[in-house]
């Protein structure tokens, strides 16, 4: 599995799906559209400073509220290297890691990593590497299955391959 | 291990999983609701021909129970065609209720299964000790594939509950009181164990109204180890073997918390949080509209008694509408046997279709801006049971029966009892 390296953009505690998405976009679809609008509700700045394989890192339950799963296709569009979050909300979890986006839980990396810093993710591990700071800091390591998905760049691009093995 | 990870590693055939792994486990029985026709598309899309095992899924109409708009007709009518196609087993149309309570009376509920749906309050089945949770369409039609999902191992939270709820106080106020405490945000991708003297002495209902709500606190299952009462009732409907997986002794918790619950009163949470709890003593004594008994939480016989014990002989208030809601046909039937169906209709109750009614806004008695709904239900959002200017107080059946007789959110223990 690659290890990604991006700029990091960090966030607090608690970003719901509104600031991921506002709710006022939902009908778009529009690939492009979608991703020009990407955690508006947190930092309306962010896509113009973001280039696709930068790293969001936030605090605890990134991702809550509605299960809306707009929250991850606009990271997904707008290119996200990764996500690496003190914790993730449940649904939010499942829809990103189906659409291919790689996540990474990680205690504590909000007190390791400052916005701008370069950080390389490496899946394999779990480990977040500071290339800034020089720091290395643990992460909960994805299962086989989940970077079995990540690698086939979903899950409905895995299941097509199930499916087309069963005939 | 604990149980519920003893479950998650049998279903995926290790010995032992840790918190945080990601495992794929063996479902055995997944159900869709009605609002969930991507299920079918997504499951065509990536290949889907033959569900994975024509015993262990089922659709069950219940949001839209009988069909109220040409749309929510037309998703019954594909499901339906997809069920027969598919030669499903088990299959719930509009004339049985709400899923998660007509799945545990079919029998396809048991302790130590994983139980998934696409319906956040699947939690509910922790009452049997089963792994019931949710999940979104395209998780959904990936198990209609490979009867297979993916899950995270949950930390586990352990709520113990003691003591013995005061007359006039239920399950619904035990929750609530946990809840508001808590708050919603307690229990994001975790798990929670409810267990206690006062747990332990539950019956099926009451335990299905706790761990119903354990996803207002953000959870993704729910469980209690299996009483007496649980065992004979899933016994008394189903042949299937089980076996109930015990928690090491030396199981660590990622939080434990206690509560005593024997001086609680009847608690409200007041709009528009499920944790903006409150003891009914200091709640507002808002005029009310709309009294609603019914839904996943509070639509059981027990519920419709406590309606009926605090109505019989009396007539709710002019300017109050009471919906009651059986949430299955099953419940509906015992119900009118044991005579509480007549009592309420005396006292001025309209009942309705089995199902889930105005809890999520859909049909049968939504509110209209400015209104005001006491209800047994579970969700108190703006917007939740119809128009986003309603306010909508979350309570138990008795505080609700209590608000259609006097057209007030009041104390229901102040209510001199109907005339056996
Ligand atoms: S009764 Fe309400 S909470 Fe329960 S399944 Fe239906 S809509 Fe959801």
């Amino acid at each position: 599995m690659h290890n990604v390296t991006g700029k990091a953009f960090v966030f607090g505690h608690n970003i719901d799906t509104d600031q991921i998405y506002p709710g006022r976009y939902l009908e778009l679809v529009d690939p492009q559209e979608i991703a020009s609008h990407c955690m508006e509700g947190a930092d309306p700045t962010l896509v113009q400073r973001f280039t696709p394989g930068d790293i969001i890192v936030a605090g605890r339950n990134f991702g809550c509220g509605s299960s809306r799963e707009h929250a991850a296709i606009t990271l997904l569009h707008a290119g996200v290297g990764a996500v690496v979050a003190e914790s993730f909300a449940r649904i939010f979890y499942r829809n990103a890691i189906n659409l291919g986006i790689t996540l990474l839980v990680c205690p504590e990396i909000t007190k390791e990593v400052n916005e701008g810093d370069i950080l390389e993710v490496n899946l394999g591990e779990g480990l977040v590497i500071n290339k800034t700071t020089g720091k290395t800091i643990k992460g909960e390591k994805l299962s086989d299955y989940a970077l079995e998905i990540l690698a086939h760049g979903g899950i409905k691009p895995l299941f097509r391959k199930i499916t087309a093995q069963m005939e | 291990m604990h149980a519920i990870e003893k479950i998650l590693a049998r279903a995926s055939g290790k010995d032992t999983v840790t918190t945080g792994e990601i495992v794929k486990a063996k479902v055995d029985f997944a159900e869709v609701n009605d609002l969930y026709l991507q299920t079918i598309y997504s499951f065509y899309e990536m290949g889907g021909k033959k569900v994975w095992d024509k015993d262990k899924l089922c659709f069950v109409f219940d949001h839209y129970a009988p069909a109220p708009t040409i749309k929510s007709a037309q998703i019954h009518k594909e499901m339906r065609q997809f069920v027969q196609e598919q030669g499903l087993t088990h299959h719930f149309d509009i004339n049985t209720g709400v899923c998660h309570q007509v799945m545990p009376e079919a029998g396809v509920v048991w302790p130590g299964m994983i139980l998934v749906a696409t319906d956040s309050h699947t939690t509910t089945h922790g009452a049997f000790g089963a792994f019931g949770t949710g999940v979104g369409a395209t998780d959904m039609a990936t198990i209609m594939i490979s009867g297979e999902l993916w899950f995270r191992v949950p930390e586990i939270i352990k709520i113990e509950i003691n003591g013995q709820l005061p007359e006039g106080v239920m399950a619904k106020d035990v929750i609530l009181y946990i809840l508001g405490k808590l708050g919603a945000d307690a229990a994001v991708y975790k798990a929670i164990e409810f267990c206690g003297s006062y747990v332990e002495s539950l019956g099926v209902a009451e335990r299905m109204v706790i761990c119903n709500m354990a996803v207002e606190m953000g959870a993704k299952t729910a469980y209690m180890v299996p009483n007496q009462q649980v065992l004979e009732y899933v016994k008394a409907r189903t042949n299937r073997p089980f076996d109930i997986l015990e928690t090491d002794p030396d199981f660590k918790y990622a939080e434990s918390y206690i509560f005593d619950i024997s001086q609680l009163s009847p608690q409200v949470a007041v709009p528009h949080s499920v944790d903006n709890v409150v003891p009914i003593e200091e709640a507002p004594s808002v005029k009310v509209d709309q009294a609603f008994i019914g839904a996943c939480t509070g639509g059981r016989v027990e519920d419709i008694k406590a309606a009926a014990d605090l109505l019989r002989g009396k007539k709710i208030h002019p300017h109050t509408r009471l919906v009651v809601i059986p949430a299955s046909n099953e419940v509906f039937l015992e119900a009118n046997k044991l005579g509480y169906v007549e009592d309420l209709i005396k006292a001025g109750a309209t009942f309705s279709t089995p199902g889930c009614g105005p809890c999520l806004g859909a049909h049968e008695g939504v509110l209209a801006s400015g209104e005001v709904c006491v209800t047994a239900s579970n969700r108190n959002f703006p917007g939740r049971m119809g128009s986003t200017g309603a306010s909508v107080y979350l309570a138990s059946p008795a505080t609700a029966a209590a608000a259609a007789l006097t057209g007030h959110l009041v104390d229901p223990r102040t209510i001199n009892k109907g005339v056996e």
